[in-house]
């Protein structure tokens, strides 16, 4: 074969086997600083989660963003929970440039079809 | 209850769910969601949410150790991911309109039914006749055995898709990886030997709880202080898990303390929830 295969099935499980450590390691320590930071000014409060509390105001970016500025530890962890569910979806977003780079565009169109619902249900997830 | 002590008491149990849920390969939801709703009146919504964030983490954590070993098989955990996927955002999307107590009731059986598959016995099966549907799709694999490679085609696709669905649904509604139904479809429907099957079936469990989760997170069911000490726990105790696991070859017994642990738990969440506890 001329167009000997550059890019290898192998080759695709380390790079994964990577990404998903890495996320995981980033998110968790984004969650654990933030946990930190949590205790150490609320540790004494008595929470109330008897009930569900409505939507807190982090869900929103601009909430988010304003309460990892103001280093409040619950905007903190939910930024380190954001970045752990994009691992697995960054993982099919890999997946699919090496099924691309193997050139079996079955499975590329499969990895995205995967990516596609993941998406479309993060944007009307806000119904109900 | 103040949070200090909130924090560390989900931790400790949740670092006992991940070394339980590792040890058997069913994950750590399965014993988080009673821990907080029975024991620490947690709403269950917010029990689904931080399951569902230590499903993630623990998956991801095991799978990246899988892939490198090549006994995941990539192909079809993709292909099934879009069953999967596909019944989680429903599972999800609906999980809003159930009454908690219901909710309580049908994980409780569904926490039974799954621990009492895991008593099964595994036989090793490696089917070889040929599926032309497995052979389009690309299915069929090999993975390094004890001597040497051990080729296997896939059978039945279409009833382990369906299952799949099914599966992916349980998730999206309970917050739980739904392994064990994840590995029956495989092991049973498709014939995957059983070790291709546990590792693709956690491969999958990621993007699954994903697919659930950024629902979860928008209608802010992920409750960020509860989540974080299940989250550091539950990826403990599967860490610890996975270094026994590798040193030893079967747990029993193990998983017999699991099954009876699991039964016992669930039976408090059914009865919670029929006398409207929860």
């Amino acid at each position: 074969m001329a167009a000997k295969a550059r890019f290898k099935d192998t080759d695709m499980q380390a790079v994964i086997g990577w990404v998903l450590r890495i996320g995981v390691i980033v998110s968790v320590s984004v969650v654990f600083v933030g946990g930190v930071i949590y205790i150490y000014r609320h540790g004494g409060l008595i929470p109330d989660y008897s009930k569900f509390n409505g939507v807190p105001n982090f869900v929103q970016l601009h909430g988010l963003v304003n309460g990892i500025i103001n280093l409040r530890g619950r905007s903190i962890i939910q930024a380190g929970i954001i970045l752990l569910i994009a691992t697995p979806i960054l993982r099919i977003v890999f997946s699919t440039v090496s099924f691309v780079l193997e050139k079996d565009y079955l499975y590329t169109g499969i990895s995205l079809l995967v990516l596609l619902i993941i998406i479309v249900s993060s944007i009307s997830g806000h119904v109900g | 209850m103040p949070v200090l002590e909130f924090t560390l008491i989900i931790l400790v149990g949740s670092c006992f769910a991940g070394l339980l849920g590792s040890l058997t390969g069913l994950g750590g939801g399965f014993i988080i969601i009673p821990l907080l709703t029975v024991f620490l009146h947690v709403d269950i919504h917010y029990a689904i949410g931080a399951s569902l964030v230590s499903i993630i983490a623990t998956s991801s954590g095991s799978a990246a150790a899988y892939v490198k070993e090549g006994i995941t098989n990539m192909r079809l955990g993709m292909f099934l991911e879009v069953a999967t996927t596909l019944g989680a955002v429903t599972g999800a999307m609906v999980a809003v309109y159930f009454p908690t107590n219901l909710l309580a009731i049908l994980l409780g059986v569904i926490l039974i039914t799954s621990a009492l598959l895991t008593l099964r016995k595994k036989a090793v099966q490696i089917a070889h006749q040929k599926n032309t549907l497995a052979e389009k799709l690309k299915l069929n694999g090999s993975y390094p055995g004890e001597n040497g490679t051990v080729e296997y085609s896939v059978s039945r696709i279409g009833g382990g898709f369906i299952m799949m669905l099914f599966a992916g649904l349980l998730s999206g509604l309970l917050g739980i990886g739904s392994g064990a139904l994840k590995v029956l479809a495989m092991d049973n429907i498709m014939r995957i030997p059983f070790k291709v099957s546990t590792t693709t079936s956690n491969f999958m469990i990621g993007v699954t709880g994903a697919a659930s989760a950024v629902v979860y997170l928008q209608r802010g069911y992920i409750e960020p202080s509860i989540s974080m000490p299940v989250v550091i726990g539950v990826l403990i105790g599967a860490m610890v898990g996975s270094k026994i696991l590798v040193k030893t070859k079967s747990s029993g017994w193990l998983r017999w303390v699991f099954v009876i642990v699991v039964i016992g738990l669930a039976s408090q969440l059914i009865y919670n929830g029929l006398i409207g506890k929860i």
